[in-house]
């Protein structure tokens, strides 16, 4: 915890100004149900990920082509992209206010997990798309 | 980051054993935080021997016994020693809770271990400084707010809508469970934690207040609500068997019931 003791060589506020700070951001609503909502939406979109990835082993470029080719299958693979990426970003910022209260350190971290959920959810998506068009753009 | 290991010059040493008393079988021995802010010393665990035969059954019983007999330099809050005061709230046995309710023979273990308040800054012993603690207890304005013209005699409710402030109403602001809390500990200067977030809805949920609105716009932030990850330290600790995490999902529940 931030030491937030009345220590008047460092200053002279009142405890109410210093608990009050700058006063409530309005927002961690969104936040806190959008991480509820990608919890809920994970359960069937990760059974069907894994189902899809194991009816994938063994198979070889054409039949791996065949399955993710399929609309239902792709549409299924990039909704479970967007809702575990997000619902990674969410939780992770938590962890990272949570945990790190260096100013600089704590709008890195932020920064660099934005950056990296949007990476990761972009590479994914064009993954899937590259294979399940691949006959349609050859 | 959050820091796991104490500071420097928080580490304990091992203190003063204090004499046995004379002519008594029945002795408890106890282990004491103590910490003196005039001699620049680290804090030291020091022991000492209640005779049983000569002192009331509670912890607290045992503390005052210690002050009055073997080291009037201990120093601790006591007030009412009934559980309603909420000021003998420390550490014992590694559970937040109120000296004067525990019972030495309901802790476990033939040594009871005593310490202040987790992660508050010590004052002296087991005394915790809890001015941050009170003044976030003042932001969430504890008391009923109004704009209708006041009423001739009483502000009325049915019966069903007082049920509501059941579990609420009984909280004495003793802060085991707010100084139980990792979330507290981590981000205490921003988290309200779960003793004022219990107090804040015991006014959200009451029929009687006009300012609902206003309280959840007061708590609708990052850190002063949303710091909480429904640990449960809080309930597990309360003396008084309050649930304060269930409190602050209700409160989470309503800012969704505005949102959407």
């Amino acid at each position: 915890m931030a030491d937030n003791r009345a220590d008047t060589r460092v200053s002279m506020r009142t405890p109410l100004a210093r608990v009050k700070g700058l006063g409530a951001s309005g927002h961690g609503v969104e936040h806190w149900w959008i991480h509820r909502m990608t919890a809920v939406s994970n359960v069937p979109l990760i059974v069907a990920f894994v189902i899809i990835v194991a009816a994938l082993a063994g198979s070889d470029y054409p039949q791996a082509l065949a399955i993710i080719s399929h609309p239902l299958t792709a549409i299924i693979l990039i909704l479970a992209v967007i809702s575990v990426a997000n619902h990674m970003r969410l939780g992770m910022q938590i962890i990272i206010e949570d945990y790190v209260h260096d100013k600089g350190l704590k709008i890195a971290a932020l920064i660099a997990n934005n950056f990296y959920a949007v990476i990761i959810a972009v590479a994914c998506l064009y993954a899937i798309l590259k294979v399940s068009l691949a006959r349609i753009l050859v | 980051m959050a820091q796991f290991t104490l500071p420097k010059n928080s580490k304990y040493t091992e203190g003063k054993a204090w004499p046995k008393p004379s002519a008594s079988g029945n002795v408890q021995e106890f282990r004491i935080y103590r910490w003196n802010p005039d001699d620049g010393a680290n804090p030291r665990i020091d022991t000492y021997y209640v005779d049983r035969d000569d002192c009331g059954p509670m912890v607290l019983d045992a503390l005052i016994w210690i002050k009055n007999n073997v080291d009037s330099t201990l120093t601790f809050r006591r007030s009412c020693r009934e559980g309603i005061c909420g000021s003998c709230a420390m550490n014992i046995m590694g559970k937040n809770t109120l000296a004067c309710t525990l019972g030495m023979d309901d802790c476990d273990g033939d040594t009871i271990k005593i310490y202040p308040l987790p992660h508050m800054p010590v004052l002296k012993d087991l005394v915790p400084d809890l001015t941050s603690f009170f003044a976030q207890h003042a932001a969430i304005e504890p008391w009923l707010q109004t704009e209708t013209a006041e009423p001739e005699t009483e502000w009325r409710q049915t019966p069903e809508e007082r049920s509501k402030l059941d579990g609420l109403y009984e909280c004495i602001l003793c802060a085991c469970c707010t100084t139980s809390c990792p979330s507290y500990w981590w981000n205490g200067d921003r988290f309200l934690g779960p003793a004022a977030l219990l107090q804040a809805y015991r006014w959200l949920i009451d029929s009687r207040d006009e300012s609902t609105g206003e309280r959840l716009d007061n708590l609708h932030d990052p850190f002063r609500l949303y710091r909480c990850h429904t640990i449960m330290n809080c309930a597990n600790t309360c003396p008084k068997g309050l649930n304060p995490a269930k409190a602050i999902a209700e409160i989470k529940k309503m800012m969704v019931a505005r949102a959407v």
